[in-house]
């Protein structure tokens, strides 16, 4: 009843053209780097040379992966620590 | 030598072979030499949306496999004197022709005509790859809903790999009264999610369907607004700035209560 009287005076409730919108962001995030698998090597490379400045990484266990949740997508690094660098550590 | 323009989207149902077949009667109604080619081997469409498929003797397939010369292949529209289409195969699949095949027809189409379109098929298998094989540049086409720009979206990755940059879009069956209402996608949503040039809009509009079932293409009719939209596109590509077309929602009884009452 709410909604109707709603509508009569004009102001419509959220319409799901805002719910398309979200949805396709999501899925073209997961589908846009599917179209290219080497992207996930060269962020993966990046990430070998930055982490390595710190610490020694097992890299051929390494594993990276994009993952969806309901509400996001993340990108998520498993990373296997060999042993710290000590020549980096702080107060030294 | 003319321009190679192929028509493609991804998903099926959008639109690709009605648009193939309105721009190109278009540019015929501009006076440019225009050919059709129906790439989409195995599943012609193209020869009955422009009401040519009683007149059908040989094929593209005839052509690359030399059983006839592509002149024999060209059927002549007689209601546009320089519109022409070389249709698809429809005994054979898309595997009877090969990317280098469909360049070299695309090459020599380009001497003879001003615009050679190319309706694509749907998918992102070997028939895409020959249809986007000889085009110079790419029209894609989708529909406000998830798939369809999901797909297209697609597409702008594929031709981006296949050295195709800048695809334009046109969106197709837009209906204005659900964007009012905010349940349905408008343009500058679209327009945001993919990133590419906006060519052209067209609104949902019945005469698609009576043209169609006519197999006369509705670019001709000056009352139609699908029509006009057409024509916008086809003036755009052929360089001239035409702004979009302003889709207002259909006077509806419910509307002009509203009116009425000053709502």
């Amino acid at each position: 009843m709410f909604e109707i009287i709603q509508k009569l005076f004009g102001k419509e409730p959220q319409g799901s053209k805002d719910i398309a919108k979200e949805r396709l962001r999501f899925v073209l995030v997961h589908d846009r780097v599917n179209v290219s698998p080497q992207f996930m090597e060269i962020i993966k490379d990046d990430m070998i040379k930055v982490i390595s400045n710190y610490m020694d990484i097992n890299e051929s266990e390494m594993e990276i992966n994009l993952t969806k949740t309901n509400t996001q997508v993340a990108l998520v690094a498993n990373i296997p620590v060999n042993r710290m660098k000590r020549s980096v550590l702080p107060g030294e | 030598m003319g321009e190679v323009i192929v028509i493609t989207s991804g998903k099926g149902g959008v639109g690709k072979t009605t648009t193939t077949a309105n721009l190109g009667t278009g540019f015929a109604l501009q006076g440019k030499k225009v050919v059709l080619v129906d790439a989409d081997i195995g599943l012609r469409n193209l020869d009955v949306v422009m009401g040519l498929e009683n007149r059908i003797v040989y094929d593209l397939v005839d052509v690359t496999e030399g059983n006839c010369r592509l002149k024999q292949a060209l059927i002549r529209d007689k209601r546009y004197e320089t519109l022409y289409l070389l249709p698809a195969a429809q005994t054979r699949d898309k595997n009877a022709v090969t990317p280098d095949q469909m360049r070299q027809l695309c090459q020599d189409l380009a001497q003879e005509f001003d615009y050679v379109i190319i309706d694509c098929p749907a998918g992102i298998e070997q028939g895409f790859r020959n249809a986007i094989a000889g085009a110079d540049r790419a029209i894609i086409v989708t529909t406000p809903e998830v798939s369809a720009v999901r797909d297209a979206d697609r597409i702008i990755g594929l031709l981006e790999s296949e050295g195709k940059h800048n695809p334009k879009l046109i969106v197709n069956r837009i209906r204005p009264l659900m964007v009012k209402k905010g349940d349905m996608m408008d343009i500058d949503d679209i327009i945001e999610i993919l990133a590419v040039d906006l060519l052209g809009i067209i609104p949902e509009d019945e005469y698609i369907v009576i043209s169609t079932n006519r197999g006369e293409p509705a670019v001709a009719n000056t009352s139609a607004l699908a029509s006009t939209a057409y024509r916008n596109i086809v003036r755009r590509l052929m360089g001239e700035n035409v702004p979009l077309m302003i889709l207002e929602p259909n006077d509806s009884l419910w509307n002009r209560f509203k009116k009425v009452l000053g709502l």
